[in-house]
């Protein structure tokens, strides 16, 4: 972007000589080019021309954009970011350090409490890793279900994260209408567990409890579908009317926030992470295939992992989409933010699979385990698909039921680690831009 | 390429030497690799056309110990801390765990960190792995652009990751019991 900028030095020189012309430009057309002569190719530049004290800006740790307790330590020079430095730790809990002196099974309630957002997700990883240590299978029944809980949990983490990046972006009304989608989740969540927040739901050798025959419609389901809020329904039968009344609101979302010329203003072409700084900061989920890297855990993971998907279909959205608009560069803040939004589309065609199967599925929805149960002599680690990427769960047995080591490696850690130089050089404007972009949990970072 | 193959590579380009151990029998496979060649044999892993680790899942450390002396006949391992790393590669489709083992303490002297080669120059994301693995378990990563707690705060007293930790009892005037 080419930028005609006055040249002072000679518009100096007029004022001295008291020439001053009221039609500049076309009175003096040799005079104005050379008034104007300096060309500068990034308008930001200008910053620089005009130099300002560099100053030292603490973001957070009560920023609402930093989504939590994140602080961003940002030298700038005027509203140029000339380094970020993210200082991490405020909601640090020892959660490793606990789970060396709890059984897996009771170390469960505090995974709950990392990625609080999805904490079926977090429930399932470990408990798999968990199984995978001591070598138990589940029963048909206990892995449908685990898939449809899941899944649920994947839409209500998305619905929250495309609510709160529009609240970033200045936006509010798609929150209000994802928390109004969410808040169905949770009371069908309520229904099956108890719980609407930290479930502790799913647990080693499949979930604590069978989903319950009948309940009474979810409130906010029986107002939006116009139903009698008395009325009963099978648990099973909610899920499919919220679906069925979800589905056709995606296509809204994207009218309000996808193709909203705002938003792609906001967010196309900008924070761009490349395919290979991707993979080398480690980042997963969303973010890696935001950047075009066709990876998914639930399809490519470990076998215990993908055991579980086995006979549904469903597709991997990867980066870079035929339908994105002419800005969105591949491995920008709009990319990351589309495939979550085709992510809860697929999680969709997911759980309507896993219901169709629940019914017949054989076997019970749990097998017995003792929590005192030992755990062998040996280690393993595990990672599976959350909603922000990849999070592993690592297991040190040592013939005892506590693990010597319990250690959550955590996927938005990660995807944190390359906001430095996503950052650098971008208007203060842009860092919430850049950073809810890559939709982090702070219970998850710091554990 | 399976765990197998994947050794007998390592074992071929650098020798027993450098290669010190292995337990395929695991369910995670795992490779044992000598502190102060760590980081040759990380850009090995990566760089390698047949490897190709591009990815780095996971950097912890392990404390191996047990201060109780009643239980330590039934423990089993001799006294030291372990830094793991899980690799797997986007490409090739497989995975490897590493491990380097090191004395608790450098030179026996209780406070002393001991030292593993930092891999942060291979894979960028082990640069805050790292810095939480020092943090939390007490490694010195040398060579370490930046090593400063992470998770802890700046003048936090120990690794509370090590299984002789003793929990402060105060800081700054909060009191602990």
């Amino acid at each position: 972007m080419l930028k005609k900028l006055p040249n002072f030095e000679v518009f100096e020189g007029l004022r001295q000589a008291n020439i001053w012309i009221d039609n500049f430009s076309q009175a003096q057309p040799e005079l104005w080019t050379a008034a104007m002569s300096v060309t500068l190719e990034d308008p930001r530049i200008v910053e620089f021309d005009v130099r300002t004290d560099e100053m030292l800006v603490n973001m957070g740790p009560q920023h609402p954009s930093t989504h939590g307790v994140l602080r961003l330590l940002l030298r700038t020079d005027g509203e140029i970011v000339n380094e970020v430095t993210p200082h991490l730790g405020y909601l640090h809990r020892s959660a490793e350090k606990i789970g060396e002196n709890l059984s897996p099974v009771q170390w469960i309630p505090y995974t709950d409490r990392m990625d609080y957002l999805a904490g079926m997700n977090m429930n399932l990883g470990m408990s798999l890793a968990v199984e995978k240590l001591i070598g138990m299978e589940l029963p048909e029944k206990a892995v449908v279900l685990r898939v449809l809980i899941a899944e649920l949990n994947r839409i209500a983490s998305h619905l929250v994260g495309m609510g709160a990046y529009g609240l970033d972006l200045g936006t509010f009304s798609p929150f209000l209408y994802a928390f109004r989608e969410r808040e169905i989740i949770l009371d069908l969540f309520e229904e099956a567990c108890g719980a609407r927040l930290t479930y502790s739901y799913l647990t080693v050798g499949g979930a604590t409890h069978d989903l319950p025959s009948t309940i009474p419609i979810p409130p906010g389901l029986a107002s939006l579908t116009h139903r009698s809020p008395n009325m009963k329904v099978s648990w099973l039968e909610g899920v499919s009317m919220f679906l069925d009344w979800l589905e056709p609101r995606i296509k809204e979302y994207h009218t309000l926030l996808t193709r909203n010329h705002i938003f792609i203003k906001r967010t196309a072409g900008l924070g761009i992470l490349s395919r290979e700084d991707a993979i080398d900061y480690g980042c997963t989920g969303p973010v890696l295939r935001g950047s075009g890297v066709d990876w998914d855990l639930r399809r490519d993971g470990d076998p215990i992992y993908t055991k579980m998907y086995e006979g549904f279909d469903f597709d991997v959205p990867v980066a870079p989409f035929k339908d994105a608009p002419r800005e969105a560069v591949l491995g920008d803040n709009w990319c990351r933010f589309y495939v979550r939004m085709m992510e809860v589309a697929q999680a969709i065609r997911l759980v309507r699979q896993a219901i169709e199967k629940y019914p017949t599925a054989e076997g019970a929805h749990r097998v017995a385990h003792k929590m005192a149960t030992k755990l062998p002599k040996d280690e393993c680690y595990l990672e599976t698909e959350c909603p922000r990427g990849a999070m592993g769960f690592y297991f040190v047995g040592n013939g005892e039921v506590n693990p010597l080591r319990a250690r959550a490696k955590s996927s938005c850690f990660c995807n944190l680690a390359p906001t430095a130089p996503l950052c650098e050089g971008f208007l203060l404007a842009d860092i919430p831009a850049v950073v809810g972009s890559l939709d982090i949990v702070m219970g998850e970072i710091d554990r | 390429m399976n765990a197998e193959e994947i050794l007998n590579l390592l074992v071929e380009e650098f020798g027993s030497d450098k290669i010190t151990g292995s337990n395929l029998e695991a369910i995670d496979p795992w490779v044992e690799v000598a502190g102060e060649s760590i980081e040759e044999v990380a850009h090995f892993l990566k760089t390698d056309e047949r490897l190709q680790f591009d990815h780095l899942n996971n950097l912890c450390g392990v404390d191996y110990f047990e201060p109780d002396e009643k239980k330590q006949a039934k423990f089993g391992h001799e006294p030291h801390v372990e830094v793991v790393y899980h690799l797997s590669s986007y490409s090739v489709r497989h995975k490897i765990t590493i491990k380097v083992c090191v004395p608790r303490w450098k030179d026996d002297q209780k406070g002393e960190l001991p030292e593993v080669p930092t891999v942060s120059g291979v894979w960028k994301i082990a640069d805050w792995h790292e810095r939480e693995a020092f943090d939390l378990v007490g490694i010195n990563f040398v060579g370490h652009p930046n090593l400063n707690r992470i998770l802890c705060a700046e003048d936090w007293v120990g690794h509370p990751l090590r299984k002789d930790y003793e929990f402060p009892l105060e800081y700054h005037g909060i009191r602990a019991k």
